[in-house]
């Protein structure tokens, strides 16, 4: 049966069998609609690209004080906007390994301490200037520059040097570390003409598509870049669009009424409303991204570890994973880390277990209600969320009292600043990014307050460490620190869900960030 | 005769003004309440404490309130809106656009708007308490009752998304051909249009049936004239102040209060422009936008006065 349906397939792919012959075909052979649905994407894929047409977005996170400049992208549609018009020196690949995009080579001395780039030949910017050593190496100075407001500053200020001569770039680290080309991947480091000192807003840069139009807030259009470098592998579409939806409803019915290809951030509670509308594909995910309640270590009542530990088990996430995420995710273990990380090992699941909870909470001595904040802004259900652990915490005789928090001002009265409360982590791509981000004691987001010197000593040993299974071993031993004696309650890994509409093809699955890395209008196309 | 009105229109206009500064003053204050500042927002989750310490000098947080309200006003009496501190663009030139993409929406929707509540008013008081009045009273109560976002829901649902007529979000931009445009915003005018119908259609109604009860109608009515004439020739001229002033009233609101139909529809506009702005705590945006709803609010009121002056001689003596 499933040669004669990948025959078929085939046949559609090659334009001599049309789609919905074979969608009659494979019911008849009992097959559903999605399956023959993925079954036809998998043959066009293998039939290749289409060039042609508009391809639209329609997604949330998009405001009118959005700006081009690559320093100050921080939601998701200069994000996808930014992957269309801008080229990498670096770049994550969806099975999770480094792909070299600008830099054609990356190497490094044996104590990691000092990388070289080469850059690659022949590639050229909107302008028509071909992109050099020197354009490479001042992006990276203005995005490490301690006056910067670059989202990537934070990683940057690890490199002390940075010099290009010829086809090369030197960098030196402050320390050294083995992860240097996964941070070079960061979505802000668009490489542009000198680096983008002289009008970082222009919206110059090597990718597929050319800015043609430029509405923060509103709408950005690109056109296809006739001297794109790979023009085989990405631009098929003529032209795309991202328009800004940020209305949930409208966002959907915009997919349904067909007038834009795809949507991010469907809602998991409707995702099994709009499986339903013909043409609609759900596209969902694991990713790093994980919905968390964070306790303050060093604040009391938080700063004894029976109570962490009492609370980390009264919280039911399996009860939460079902009802908040609707099975869209995956189980947390109170350390930030899952699957989608290189370096990934597994730890023995924690598990509900009231009497186990009240067994700690009585040994910690404390009584009388805890205080947890929540909003909405928090994650998406994060007031549900914090409900259910409520109910759960209540079976093992621990009263928590929940503050439901305006979502204005959130992130900068609340989250950080009150010692427990609701959040949401994007994940980063190495273990080392995501721990130094927000493990490290000196950490400006050590959200949790975890302060232990022996931790950030295993951290920069990791970082410098080449021997592989060395530093798994490093990563997991520090995912079992974390685990039972941080602050983090980790109960979901959210996935990431986008839907396509009817004629998109060439979607693959990237467990990075949504919208396959923010590749999707790069590098999909629209079937014939 | 006409020195009167002249006099007492410079007075309303004077008036006006006088509002206005004060507004500016509560609105100034109202955006330093808000919680945290712009630098702290436009870094969001990714704020460390020397990129907030950069940016709040770069943008001049430290100076005292008072001296930002004087600078901001005298900016604003020269035309000079400042720039967004969130994107650094030129606050004047990015309202405009906006400004004129609401007025356009407003127009459209006033266009079918009043003189349907018009008519549909007149046609209740014609029939009054029989069952074309009722209905036309029912349906315009329960379009005003629901709120509008269901409206514009239930609008997309059927329009866009079911028979796919109209589309579902009204991007709209510079050089869009006008009969696109007409189709992108048919939806979110024809949600407006519900939303201040009942309200002036039921203003009409109430302000026609009070003239009605003088001794006037009774003679027209004793005269032999027909209902609508007596309607037409009698009642209406003499109710048309409280009608002007309820639609100027709706004509203030199509401008200054569609920022939920502008986000439904996601129709660039300046709802969008300024829920967008408050969540980045962008404070002359704020400011900006505010002080010119203030003045659209102040100006249709002067307007709804003056003509209320004109359409009613009684109104130009005093007792």
């Amino acid at each position: 049966m499933s040669n004669e349906l990948e025959f078929l397939s085939r046949r559609v792919a090659s334009g001599k069998l049309s789609r919905r012959d074979f969608l009659g075909r494979a019911a008849a052979l009992g097959v559903t609609a999605t399956f023959a649905n993925s079954l036809l994407s998998n043959a066009a894929r293998a039939a290749g690209p289409i060039k042609g047409g508009t391809l639209k977005a329609g997604l949330v996170g998009g405001e009118s004080t959005n700006s081009l400049d690559p320093a100050l992208m921080m939601t998701q549609v200069p994000f996808a906007f930014g992957k269309c018009w801008g080229e990498m020196i670096v770049e994550l690949s969806p099975d999770g390994k480094l792909e070299n995009r600008i830099a054609e080579e990356i190497g490094a001395s044996d104590d990691a301490k000092t990388w070289t780039l080469k850059i690659r030949d022949g590639v050229e910017f909107h302008n028509g200037k071909t992109v050099t050593a020197q354009d490479v190496a001042a992006t990276l100075e203005r995005h490490s520059d301690e006056k910067s407001k670059s989202g990537a500053l934070g990683y940057m200020k690890g490199i002390a040097t940075i010099k290009a001569s010829g086809k090369e770039v030197v960098l030196t680290l402050k320390e050294a570390n083995a992860d240097l080309p996964y941070l070079l991947s960061d979505y802000h480091l668009i490489v542009q003409p000198n680096g983008g000192k002289d009008k970082p807003d222009a919206g110059i840069s090597a990718g597929p598509y050319v800015v043609k139009t430029n509405e923060p807030g509103v709408r950005h259009g690109g056109e296809r870049f006739a001297n794109y470098w790979q023009g085989d592998k990405m631009g098929h579409a003529d032209q795309i669009e991202v328009i800004v939806i940020n209305d949930a409803t409208a966002r959907t019915a915009a997919l349904q009424g067909g007038q834009v290809n795809m949507i991010n951030r469907v809602e998991p509670k409707i995702v099994d409303l709009i499986k339903h509308v013909p043409g609609v594909t759900i596209r969902n995910h694991a990713g790093p991204g994980h919905y968390v309640f964070i306790m303050h270590c060093n604040t009391a009542p938080f700063d004894n570890n029976d109570l962490r530990m009492a609370l980390k088990l009264a919280i039911d996430r399996e009860e939460m994973l079902t009802k908040v995420l609707r099975g869209y995710g995956s189980l947390g273990n109170d350390f930030p880390i899952n699957a989608s990380y290189p370096l990934f090992t597994e730890i023995e699941q924690r598990k509900y277990d009231p009497d186990k909870a009240k067994f700690h909470y009585k040994k910690s001595g404390h009584d009388g209600s805890i205080l947890l904040r929540t909003s909405d802004v928090a994650f998406p259900g994060a007031v549900d969320a914090a409900q259910l652990f409520q109910q759960s915490a209540a079976k093992a005789g621990i009263t928590l009292e929940l503050k439901r928090e305006p979502g204005d001002g959130y992130w900068n009265e609340v989250w950080n600043k009150q010692p427990f409360c609701a959040s949401y982590w994007g994940g980063r791509s190495t273990q080392d990014q995501m721990y130094s981000t927000a493990y490290l004691s000196t950490a400006d987001w050590n959200d949790t307050r975890f302060i232990r010197p022996d931790f950030d000593k295993m951290v920069l040993a990791a970082r410098a460490e080449l021997d592989e299974a060395k530093r798994k071993q490093m990563y997991h031993d520090m995912a079992v620190m974390v685990r039972d004696d941080g602050g983090l309650i980790l109960p979901m890994f959210n996935q990431f869900i986008d839907a396509t509409g009817a004629k998109v093809d060439g979607w693959v699955d990237d467990p990075h960030q949504e919208l396959m890395n923010g590749y999707a209008l790069a590098k999909c196309w629209l079937q014939a | 005769m006409s020195s009167p009105i002249l006099k007492l229109i410079a007075q309303r206009i004077a008036l006006g003004i006088l509002l206005l500064l004060a507004i500016s003053v509560l609105i100034f204050a109202g955006t330093q309440i808000l919680p945290g500042d712009v630098a702290q927002a436009i870094l969001g989750q990714s704020a460390t404490p020397e990129s907030l310490a950069n940016l709040r000098e770069q943008l001049g947080l430290n100076d005292p309130a008072y001296v930002r309200y004087f600078h901001w006003l005298g900016g604003v009496l020269t035309g000079d809106l400042g720039t967004a501190m969130s994107s650094g663009q030129d606050i004047a030139t990015s309202i405009k656009g906006r400004l004129w993409n609401t007025l356009f929406l407003a127009f459209w929707a006033a266009i079918v708007a009043v003189p349907l509540a018009i008519i549909l008013g007149l046609i209740a008081v014609r029939y009054r308490n029989g069952w074309v009045d009722k209905l036309i009273s029912g349906l315009a109560l329960a379009s005003t009752s629901f709120p509008e976002f269901f409206i514009g829901y239930v609008l997309v649902y059927f329009f866009a998304v079911k028979w796919q007529i109209f589309p579902g979000i009204s991007t709209v931009y510079d050089g869009m051909p006008f009969g696109e445009r007409m189709q992108a915003i048919a939806l979110p005018a024809t949600a407006l249009t519900l939303v201040v119908l009942a309200h002036m259609m039921r203003m009409t109604r109430a302000a026609i049936l009070n003239v009605m009860q003088s001794a006037y109608v009774e003679t027209a009515e004793l005269k032999g004239l027909s209902a609508f004439a007596v309607i037409r020739k009698h009642a209406f001229p003499n109710a048309i102040a409280p009608i002007i002033n309820v639609v100027m009233l709706n004509l203030a609101y199509l401008i200054v209060g569609v920022v939920v139909v502008e986000v439904i529809f996601v129709y660039p506009g300046m709802g969008q422009y300024l829920v967008d702005h408050v969540t980045k705590r962008d404070v002359p945006v704020v400011q900006a936008v505010g002080l010119i709803f203030a003045a659209v609010y102040i100006s249709l009121n002067i307007i709804a006065d003056i003509a209320a002056i004109i359409a009613n001689p009684r109104l130009r003596h005093p007792k």
